[in-house]
This record gives C-alpha cells, sequence and structure tokens, in this order.
C-alpha cells in the first residue's frame, strides 16, 4: 500500500528540485516512447532540444518563440491561482490579434508613437472581451468556465478564419487568405544587439514579455490584489470571511489572463507576421498552461519555464523539417512534462512510503 | 430528408460514446478532461489497426483498448498519485493529441474502407423508421446498447450503487470498506474504452481516413453533453441528436446555398454548446439533482 501524509513544511530544496526532475523524467520517458514507435531515442532528442539551439543566432529565436508563451502563461498563473479554469488563452490571443489589426488596418497613417500604444490597448481589450464571456458566464449563471472558455477557442479561430478570407482580405493577395501588411508604424522591430547586429528574429516584445513577467511578480506578491487572488485560490472560505468577493476576483483574474493573451496575439503579430492570417497563434494559448505550470505558477519562474518550453516548439518545427514529423508531436513531450509536474507537486506536497498492506496504521494526526 | 435524418443519427454516434463513457467515470467523482485526447488515440489505432489488418472489426477493438490504454495514464497519476484532475485531464488531451499525430503521421493520406452496414433481419422492412433505425453499421447498434447497459447498470445494480456512492461520498465509502481507488480506476477506464470507440467511429464510419486532430472539439463536447444530460444516461441521447443535427445543419445550409458564411455555420455547435450550458446552470436544482458530490475532489487512501 502507498501512504501518503501531508508535508508539514516543504523543504527549499525539493520546491526547485522538482521541476528538475520533471523535465529529465520527460525526456528519458518520451525518448522511450520515440524508440518504441522505432525512431532513434537520442536522434530525436538532439533533433528536438539541441539543434534548435545549437548556433548563436538561434537564441534570440529561442526568446522570440517563448515571448507568446511568457506573456500568455503570465496572465494564466493568475487564474490558476485564484482556481479559475481559463483554459481559453488560445481564443483570447487571437482576440486580441483581431481588434490590435483592426487598429492597425484602419490608422496606418499614425506614426509608431500613437499608433504602437493604441494597438497594445485595442489587443488587451480584445482579449479581456473574449475572457470576460466565460467569467461572467460563470459569475452569473455558474456555468462551467473550462467547457465555455475552449468552445470560444473554436469559435474564435473561426472567425479569424472568415475575417481573413472576407471582409479584411486584401484585395492584391492574389487570393490568399491575407490582410494588408502593416504599415512600418505598426510593427515591432528586431534588436540591434552592439557588435553582433540583430541576434536572430529577437525583436522588442521580448523585452517587453520580460518586464511583463516581472511585473506580474509584483503584483501577485506585493500588492492586496494578489494576495486576494492567492487567498480566494488556496482558502476560499477564509477568503469570504475576509470580505473578498469571489466574483469579483474571478472577474478580475480572468481579465488579467484575457488581456495578457491578448497582448500576446497582437505582439506575435506584429513583430513576426505583419499582417493577419488564418492561423496568428499554433496552440500557444494551450503551451503556456503548461508554462504555467512548470514554473510553478510563479511569474519569474515563467520566464525560464518558457525558455524551456520554447525549445521544445522549435524541436517540434526542426522535426517537421528534419524527419518530416507533424507539428502536434511536440505535445507527447508537453503532455508528459505536465504530467511529471503535477506528479512532482504530489511528492512536494505529501511524504509518500510504501509499506506493506493488511497493517492498518494508527493515525499520527491529532 | 432520409438521408440528411441519417447524417445525425451518424454524427451523433461518437458523442453518445465518448458521453457515456465520461459520465459512468464522472458519477465515480472523476473529472477525466482526456477525452478529447482518448478519442484521438483511438480514431488513430483503430485506423491504423484497419488498415494494416484489413479488418474494421479489429479497427474497433483497436480503439477500444487505446482508449481504455489512454485512460489508465490517467489513472496512473490522478488516482495513483492524487494530481490535479483538471490539470491531469488536460496534460492527457495535449499527450494523446500528440501521440496520435506521432503514430498516425504514415498513415495520412491512406483510407480504408468502412464498417459495412448489418440490417435487422424484418425491422428494417418497416415503413419510414425501418431504414432510419434498423439499417445500420454495429458501432450505432452498440452506442445504444451501452447507453441502456449504463443506465440499467447505476440504477438497477448493486455494484453501480458502489460507485454511485464513492462518487458522492468518498470518505463514506471507504470508511465502508469499498475500494474507492479501485472502483474510480474501473469507471476511468471504462470511459476510456468509450471515448476510444468514438473516436474509432470517425474513420470507421464517419470519414474513411485519418488526420491529425480529426476529432475537431468532439470530446469537449462530449463533456459538455454529460453537463447538459444533468449525468443521467438517458439525457444524453437527446443531447447527442441535438448536436447531430445543428453539425449537420452546416452540411445543408451549404447545400441549399444559404449566404451565411461557411465559418459561421461551423461555430454552431461550439455556440450552441455554450447556450446550453447556460440554460441548464440557470436552473440549479435540476443542473445539480444528479451532480456527484465529489466530482474532482481529490482522495488520499488511507489517511
Amino acid at each position: 500500500m502507498i501512504s501518503m501524509t501531508p508535508r508539514k513544511h516543504i523543504p527549499l530544496s525539493l520546491t526547485l528540485l522538482t521541476p528538475a526532475v520533471a523535465i529529465f523524467l520527460t525526456l528519458a520517458v518520451g525518448a522511450g516512447i520515440f524508440g518504441i514507435l522505432g525512431f532513434s531515442p537520442l536522434g530525436s532528442l538532439y533533433t528536438f532540444f539541441v539543434a534548435p539551439i545549437s548556433r548563436p543566432d538561434q537564441i534570440g529565436d529561442l526568446f522570440v518563440k517563448a515571448c507568446p508563451l511568457i506573456i500568455t502563461a503570465t496572465g494564466l498563473v493568475f487564474c490558476f491561482r485564484a482556481n479559475v479554469w481559463n483554459i481559453g488563452a488560445e481564443g483570447q490571443l487571437v482576440f486580441g490579434a483581431i481588434f490590435s489589426g483592426w487598429v492597425a488596418l484602419s490608422f496606418p497613417d499614425w506614426p509608431a508613437i500613437t499608433l504602437m500604444p493604441a494597438m497594445v490597448l485595442a489587443s488587451i481589450i480584445g482579449g479581456i472581451c473574449w475572457a470576460m464571456i466565460p467569467a461572467l458566464l460563470k459569475v452569473r449563471f455558474n456555468t462551467n468556465e473550462i467547457l465555455v472558455s475552449l468552445m470560444l477557442t473554436y469559435v474564435a479561430a473561426l472567425f479569424i478564419d472568415w475575417l481573413v478570407r472576407g471582409p479584411w482580405r486584401d484585395p492584391m493577395s492574389f487570393g490568399f487568405p491575407l490582410t494588408k501588411m502593416y504599415s512600418d508604424a505598426g510593427l515591432i522591430h528586431r534588436i540591434d544587439v552592439p557588435f553582433v547586429g540583430s541576434l536572430g528574429q529577437l525583436h522588442w516584445g521580448v523585452v517587453g514579455a520580460l518586464l511583463l513577467a516581472i511585473a506580474g511578480s509584483f503584483v501577485l506578491s506585493r500588492t492586496i490584489l494578489g494576495f486576494q487572488i492567492k487567498v480566494m485560490g488556496d482558502a476560499p472560505r477564509a477568503g469570504r470571511f475576509a470580505g473578498f468577493k469571489p466574483h469579483l476576483v474571478t472577474i478580475g483574474v480572468m481579465a488579467i489572463a484575457g488581456g495578457a493573451a491578448g497582448l500576446a496575439g497582437m505582439v506575435e503579430v506584429s513583430a513576426s507576421m505583419g499582417q493577419l492570417q488564418p492561423n496568428v497563434s499554433f496552440g500557444y494559448g494551450f503551451t503556456a498552461i503548461i508554462v504555467a505550470f512548470l514554473a510553478r505558477l510563479n511569474p519569474i519562474g515563467v520566464i525560464f519555464a518558457g525558455l524551456i518550453v520554447a525549445l521544445a516548439e522549435l524541436g517540434g518545427d526542426y522535426a517537421q523539417i528534419a524527419l518530416g514529423m507533424p507539428k502536434v508531436v511536440t505535445g507527447v513531450f508537453k503532455g508528459i512534462l505536465l504530467f511529471m509536474l503535477l506528479a512532482g507537486e504530489t511528492f512536494n506536497r505529501y511524504h509518500i512510503t510504501w509499506r506493506p498492506s493488511a497493517v492498518m496504521p494508527v493515525s499520527k494526526e491529532q | 430528408m432520409e438521408a440528411l435524418i441519417l447524417t445525425v443519427l451518424l454524427t451523433s454516434v461518437p458523442l453518445i460514446f465518448a458521453a457515456t463513457g465520461e459520465l459512468v467515470a464522472e458519477r465515480s467523482g472523476v473529472l477525466n478532461l482526456g477525452v478529447e485526447g482518448m478519442m484521438l488515440m483511438g480514431a488513430v489505432s483503430a485506423f491504423a489497426a484497419t488498415s494494416i489488418l484489413g479488418n474494421p472489426y479489429m479497427g474497433i477493438l483497436a480503439g477500444a483498448v487505446a482508449g481504455a490504454l489512454t485512460a489508465a495514464v490517467f489513472s496512473l497519476f490522478a488516482l495513483g498519485l492524487a494530481t490535479n484532475q483538471v490539470a491531469t485531464g488536460l496534460a492527457l488531451t495535449i499527450f494523446g493529441s500528440g501521440l496520435s499525430g506521432l503514430v498516425g503521421a504514415p498513415f495520412v493520406g491512406g483510407t480504408v474502407e468502412g464498417l459495412p452496414n448489418l440490417a435487422i433481419p424484418l425491422l428494417v422492412d418497416i415503413p419510414v423508421i425501418g431504414n432510419l433505425l434498423f439499417n445500420h453499421d454495429i458501432m450505432a447498434y452498440l452506442s445504444i446498447g451501452f447507453l441502456v447497459l449504463v443506465a440499467w447498470f447505476l440504477n438497477r445494480t448493486r455494484a453501480g450503487l458502489v460507485l454511485r456512492a464513492v462518487g458522492n461520498s468518498h470518505d463514506s465509502a471507504h470508511a465502508l470498506g469499498y475500494r474507492v481507488l479501485l472502483v474510480r480506476f474501473g469507471a476511468v477506464s471504462f470511459g476510456g474504452m468509450m471515448a476510444g470507440l468514438g473516436g474509432a467511429y470517425l474513420p470507421l464510419v464517419l470519414t474513411p481516413h485519418w488526420s491529425e486532430g480529426m476529432t475537431a472539439g468532439r470530446g469537449w463536447i462530449a463533456l459538455a453533453l454529460v453537463v447538459f444530460a444533468s449525468w443521467i444516461p438517458s439525457r444524453i441521447l437527446i443531447g447527442a441528436l441535438l448536436f447531430g443535427g445543428i453539425t449537420i445543419m452546416q452540411l445543408a445550409g451549404q447545400a441549399r446555398g444559404w449566404t451565411v458564411p461557411s465559418q459561421m455555420l461551423s461555430m454552431l455547435p461550439y455556440i450552441a454548446t455554450i447556450i446550453v450550458l447556460v440554460v441548464i446552470a440557470r436552473n440549479r436544482d435540476f443542473a445539480l439533482a444528479n451532480s456527484p458530490a465529489c466530482l474532482g475532489r481529490l482522495f488520499i487512501g488511507n489517511k
């Protein structure tokens, strides 16, 4: 029989060790699965995790890949801390891209100094609007936010598909489902690194993402809002006795997550695409969930977790080109990683021992 | 018209399978959000087995086994290690999408011979409804059979009572000496098998090919159906037919040259799901009357 007793105190070493062990086990199990399916286990690991960062400029690309993940996951951390299960960040991201795209396409003559803030604001509003649907339905009717936010992801994907194939399609696009290019003022530019020039695709949005994660950490650990969120997640009864409003917290964290996801959509389009297309996101909203968990729901941790998961994402691109595998295959690693992280959480919280069955233990609690 | 009704019936079959299985798991107190992943594993395994062995019945078997095995991964973590069920279910969906894409990569572009229709003698000759109801493939019959079986099992057998007890109060059930985790493992495995069968129906009957992510959210709609059915098996049938009908509306719309953009029609099942969830949730007593009290709650044995 396995016996699990809650730990009274979680040692710091365990907190730091768990993600490392989880990553190691993920690589081992992932390689095993690839081996069983007839691929070279070590070769697969190399393709996924080494080849993508074997040149200096690829480090820049790694940060670029991590950028939307870090932004989105920072917002999701707030939701998950409050025990609100927003899993529709993907749709909120798409709506951020749509709203900012509308601004960029409507006011191409504006200078960057006004256009850029307007696009940022629009993207945040877009993401919040889309997140408010599950949030308000949950608060008002007690509907399940998981299912509603997820269904809205499919709706958002179909909506942008309609926009870029229909009313917003560039007449000069030769029938391709693309909008006009944004004006130069609506684009996020690459960073000129001293002595090196540009480092891969590294752009200013990455700097914004890092700042956002740091700001998120501050809000969560140093403000009343952050405190309320944590209390409502860990001990909702205590929170209600303290006079916190559960509905307001739900709406607040959904707005934060939606706004962040929307912003990620704007950054992704303005930095990497320059125009709207049917696929503005490649599952970043879902991947960000794993990033948030790998970071142990800590915004600073999100930066590192974002880079690690981005590596697997880049690896997926490489595997697609080098081995002809479909892109979803990274899901094998991402899924196992999430499993391992959750298991690690159990080992963190509980002292697990194996003892022979049949002997009922005397309870030591009280 | 008859063709239209037939398509509605066929479209609802995977939903009936997946939702019935998930209902049993949820009645035992386990929320497994990995239905989409289990369906995809079922679909790819069914397609692979059928194209290798050349027999669609082996495909059914492969789909069921693959679904149950995928569910076992969920059980290992969510039951064995008491991990958060919501997050574990998400992980299972991500994992299932990835692994099915990997396993299915060599089969993209191939086709298989679908399941043959088995007309039930005599009954099929009944005017009007005969051909509609009694001239289907074996899985369509099976889906209804399982639904009836589950309804009978949950409400009329002692084992079903134990399963519901575990879902309503795992501590009491544990104190009475029932093996909570074992019961839940059984329920989750059954749910996985049913999701696998639902997934298998896609390549074996609906569209005779494999493409990654071909379930297109059906697993999530099945989860919504369980809420819609307010955890009562017979209501799943109504819900599944409703969704089948809505899904088919887009095809019918295109055929009749409606001027609504195709994307808007494709949104219908998802929007309908949201509306249904709201309508059901508004009437709290109705919605939660049969909701398992311990749904999604962690159970730590021998504490």
